[in-house]
This record gives structure tokens, sequence and C-alpha cells, in this order.
């Protein structure tokens, strides 16, 4: 393992997405961890058990029994006006979830890694968004990774936005096909990352000699101000992503932003993308240009705040929208599907496009280009969209009499 | 784009291995992706590990079915795993294998090498008498049997993944590479025995 010269541009080194989560808690002079194991997760905090013991400033690895002790660990430190930092997956995350809304009331700017996992029974270690999504209304900020570089970066994205908006930041990656897969990454300078983070200045805080009350009996006179208050520092953060991504990109020279978009201008359908699927998305969508469809892809990286005024921008005009969802929300739609159909209804009719849900990949199964192709095929060929969401690749056990619709089993 | 499976055993270091191939292609020019067999993993079963590289960026991530290079790690495993499965035609399969005896059922379009890695990882002290390991050594044979990368980038490779004893694993890596063996590909006997019959 290297060590950190600061002052000193690092060398571009190889990590996993677990590795890079960690080092980006590291750059971020991180000063209260608090985690539990739980497989795919456990790297992040392995490695960020062996990056802090040596890192030569005050922290703390508290080691604790549960995930909702974690978050409580996480809570209590941030009150304390420190940065904190933890990780979890599927049913941690799903343990934490009371204190996930603690996190959120208390304003407390806690970032947490959530590597996405699917939700038991059936038990299963791989990936999909069922459990980021179920936390959609804590009041947690959520961005979805596609690349380990993009976790790195987030990470301390992620605490700069927490702080300046005083909310907390989740960052997502997918299970296995970003956590244990290893890709070159530039490691930015510590003294880079102090400049672009500063240490925490906290406009409240626990203090002995000024003792206050946190968390305390709020009645119907103020209740309803404080959660308002919530909500528009979420959407104030959401402002802010686009000027501070710009601040990251003179840093490092690697540019991101709320929503990414690759040849819509003229495409007739645009695939809507969240998570590592994206990036396989990319590749699907330069190939199928390269062959003169006029395909597009739209990454939704900020899922919270939603980042509606942007997607009716960016959709404005395009025929068609094939969202692809690697979660559902189980009697309705896929979750990204039902979002953006709420973000474009105030659109005039005639710029709107036709919004086509597809879910995918669930329990990590694969999603490749053959189901990417396929779902731009069935939107191409359907001229309105079916009422209920297609099921890509999905082999239902259903008797000889029914048809199967071609190519959507 | 070239794609790579590895082939071993839970403990034999298939990951490593797949680790160390990223590195010394990251030191010769390449992208570099890396990943494990998505799962739970239990010592001594068959497992997999794979690369992909490429001269511009790679954005697929998707399994790979269709490697271009596979490596055996375990000599057992030609016979009870599918290790030729998907394979691409051009491409090379890099054997551990104490002789080529037995490695007739492995042949196809593809090239077919191998070395002895357990006897010289075992000389060179890596891993135990009774069970080397073999993945580093491995490595060398990969890079003499494909030319993706030069000893020099195994040697810079294996520094920063190992936490000790790169130099032993290094001279191991480099007795590999200068003892590939390949294997006569049989498309080129058959055409061989044409030429000589009609010249009869």
């Amino acid at each position: 393992m290297k060590t950190i010269e600061p002052g000193t541009e690092a060398p571009p080194t190889i990590l996993t997405g677990n590795q890079a989560a960690a080092w980006g808690a590291f750059l971020s002079r991180v000063q209260v961890v608090s985690a539990y194991p739980i497989t795919p997760q456990t790297t992040v905090i392995e490695t960020l058990a062996d990056l802090t013991a040596r890192a030569d400033w005050p922290n703390r690895f508290v080691n604790v029994e549960s995930e909702h002790s974690a978050m409580a660990v996480c809570i209590g430190a941030s009150y304390g006006g420190v940065r904190t930092f933890t990780a979890t997956s599927s049913q941690g995350l799903a343990l934490m979830h009371e204190l996930l809304h603690w996190a959120a009331g208390g304003r407390l700017p806690v970032v947490l890694v959530d590597v996405n996992r699917a939700m038991a029974p059936g038990w299963s270690i791989w990936t999909d968004q069922q459990d980021s999504l179920s936390q959609r209304d804590t009041g947690w900020a959520q961005f979805y990774c596609s690349s380990v570089q993009d976790i790195l970066d987030h990470v301390i994205l992620a605490f700069r936005m927490a702080e300046e908006a005083s909310v907390p930041v989740m960052v997502v990656e997918d299970a296995f096909v970003l956590s244990h897969t290893a890709e070159a990454v530039s490691l930015p300078a510590p003294a880079e990352v102090d400049r672009f983070l500063p240490p925490r200045r906290p406009a409240f805080s626990l203090d002995v000699e000024k003792p206050r009350a946190f968390g305390g009996l709020l009645g119907p006179d103020w209740y309803q101000e404080v959660r308002k208050d919530l909500h528009e520092s979420l959407l104030r953060l959401g402002d802010a992503a686009p000027r501070i991504y710009g601040e990251w990109e003179r840093l490092t020279g690697r540019s991101y932003a709320p929503v990414e978009a690759w040849g819509v201008e003229d495409a007739d359908v645009v695939l809507l993308t969240s998570g590592a699927v994206s990036s396989t998305a990319r590749e699907v969508v330069a190939t199928l240009r390269a062959r003169r469809k006029r395909v597009g892809l739209v990454q939704v990286r900020m899922f919270r705040p939603f980042p509606g005024e942007r997607l009716r921008e960016v959709l404005r005009g395009v025929p068609k929208v094939a969202v692809l969802d690697r979660n559902c929300s189980f009697g309705h739609h896929g979750i990204f599907h039902q979002e953006l159909k709420s973000a474009l209804y105030s659109m005039e009719a005639a710029e709107r496009p036709r919004i086509y849900g597809y879910v995918l990949g669930l329990g990590g199964r694969d999603v490749g280009p053959r189901a990417l192709q396929e779902v731009v095929r069935l939107t191409e060929v359907r001229e309105a969209p079916e009422p209920e969401t297609t099921w890509i690749g999905a082999v239902l056990p259903e008797g000889p009499e029914q048809e199967h619709e071609e190519g959507v089993r | 784009m070239i794609e790579i499976r590895i082939h071993g055993r839970g403990g034999q270091g298939a990951v490593i291995a797949s680790t160390v191939i990223a590195h010394a292609s990251h030191h010769a020019g390449y992208r570099v992706q890396v990943f494990p067999e998505f799962g739970v993993e239990r010592r001594g079963v068959p497992v997999t590990a794979f690369a992909r590289l490429d001269r511009s960026p790679i954005l697929l991530r998707t399994k790979i079915t269709n490697p271009d290079h596979v490596v055996v790690l375990d000599p057992a495993l030609a016979r009870h795993s599918p290790v030729t499965d998907g394979m691409r035609e051009d491409g090379c399969i890099v054997m551990n294998s104490p002789s080529d005896e037995g490695l007739e059922s492995l042949q196809g379009p593809w090239r077919l090498a191998w070395v002895d890695a357990t006897e010289i990882a075992a000389r060179h002290g890596i891993g135990t008498a009774s069970a080397p390991i073999v993945n580093t050594t491995m490595v060398g044979a990969f890079a003499a049997a494909t030319g993706l990368f030069r000893m020099e980038h195994v040697e810079a490779a294996l520094r920063e993944v190992l936490p000790a004893g790169a130099e032993a694993n290094a001279a191991a890596a480099l007795e590999a590479f200068e003892a590939l063996r390949v294997m006569p590909s049989p498309v080129t006997g058959a055409l061989q025995a044409l030429f000589e019959g009609g010249a009869r």
C-alpha cells in the first residue's frame, strides 16, 4: 500500500471501486468512521481502517454491532462537528433506515457509500438499486456512479456538497460491477483536496461550554417549517451541484454533471440510465451511432434532489425515451421511469417525449450490449409505450398457452 | 479490446494473477479493467478472474464470455473445467502443466502453450513445497505467450501488488517466460501432412 506524501501529486494507480471509496474518504480527511461489515461493502471499511490508522490527523474508527449503531455513531459524531463517513449495502442500509431520517432531519452532513446490492429474500449479494432507492424519501441526496474514478471523486464531492447544504449525501456504486472491479484511477494530491474541501465548520455543534438541545420536541407550530427548510436545502444542493462540479473540473480536469447526455440532439430514441449500466450504454450508443442509428443516452447521476428541470431541457423534443431501471416499485413501475414521467408531465405535449419503461438486471443479472440493443429495438418498433413496464430477460414460469411477445421473455 | 480469463481454484490466487496482469498492462500503456467472478468463492473450488485491456477507455461493464486469451493455473482444471468455452480463434491458452501429455484435448484454432509453473514456483520457494503458488509465475508465461507486455512491466507490477517477496516472484516469472513451450498447431500439422502426402 502506498503512503500519501502531502503536497505531491500521487501517480495514477489501480484500485477497485471499494478501495476508491475508501481513498475518497481518506483524502477528505475523515475524522470519524463507523461501519459494520457486509458483503460487498467490506473492502471499503477494510481499506479505510488501514488508511485512517496511518493518518496524520486525529481520527476514530468505531467498531459497532450493527448498521443501526454505525449510523447512530455517525450522527453523534457529526453533531459534535467532525467529518463522518460510513458505508453499507442492502439489508444493512435497510437496518439504518430510521436513522437515515434522523441524519437528514438533524441536518448532518454525513457521507455514506452504498454498494448497491439486491434485497433479500431470495438471498442475493449481487447488484441492483432496490436498497438505495428504498431510501428515496429520507432526505438524503443520492449520486449514482458509473466508474471507479467516479466513486473516488464523488466521495470528496459529497463531503463538499453535504457540508455546504447541511444535508447527508449517499454515494452509490454497483456491487461487484464497480465495487470489486479494478481500473486505473487518478488520486488527487492531498493539498488539492484540502483546497477544494476545507475543514468542516458547522453552523452549530455539541459543545459542553454552550449546552443546546438537539432533536427535541417540535410541535405543529414549527415542524413543517423545519421540513420545508430541509426540502429547500436539498433543492439548493441541486442548484449548487453544477458550480461545485465546475470547481472540481478546474482542479482535476474531470467533468461531471447531475445529468449527462450523449447524442441526444438528433436522436429518435434516447436511453435513460443510472449507475454502471450507463457506461456499457455509452459503448452501445457509440456502436449504434456508428451504424447511423439515431440513438442517444442520458445518464442521471444525481437522483435526489431530482434534476427535473435539466431533464426537461435535455429531452425537449426527443420523440422517445427508454428508461432502464435496475429496480422496481412493485405494483407500479421502475423508479427512474415514474420519476421521469412525473418530471416531464409539465412539458407542452408537442415537445414531450413518449416514455418507455424497462426493468432489467435485478439481483446482479448481467446487463450487456444485447439487452440494451433489445431495449432500443423494442422502443423503435412500438409506436406508443405499453401500459405496463416491460421486463427484459426475465423468463417467467408462465403456462404454455400464454404467448410471449417476441424478444420480451 | 483484449479479453482475458484466468482459471484457478479458490486460494490459488487467480484474482492476484489478474491484478498483476492489470498493473503490467497498465505499465505497457493499456487501459485496464479487472474483476473476479462476481460472488462467493471457496477454497479449492474452480474459480475464474477476468481482465480487459484496450488502448482507448474501456466502457463495457459486463461479463467476459468470449475471451481472447485463457490462463489455467491448475493442471487438473483442463479436465474438469470448461477452460476453452467461448474462446476466440486467434487467442492463446497458457497452461500450467508438467508436460504436454494430455493437452491435445485443449487444442483448437487458438495457440496452446504450456510451462511447468508448479515446479518453477516450488524451486523459488513461492508458497510451500507441497502447495506452491503459481499465479505470479504464470504471469511470466502469459507475457511470453501473448507479447502484451514485457518482463520489466511484470517486475514493476509485482513490486506494486505483492506485500513482500517481489524478487523471488519476479525470478520465477522470468524463468516461466523463458521456459514456455508452444504446442504444434493441429491445423499446421494437418496441412503439413497434406503437403507431405501430396509430395509423395
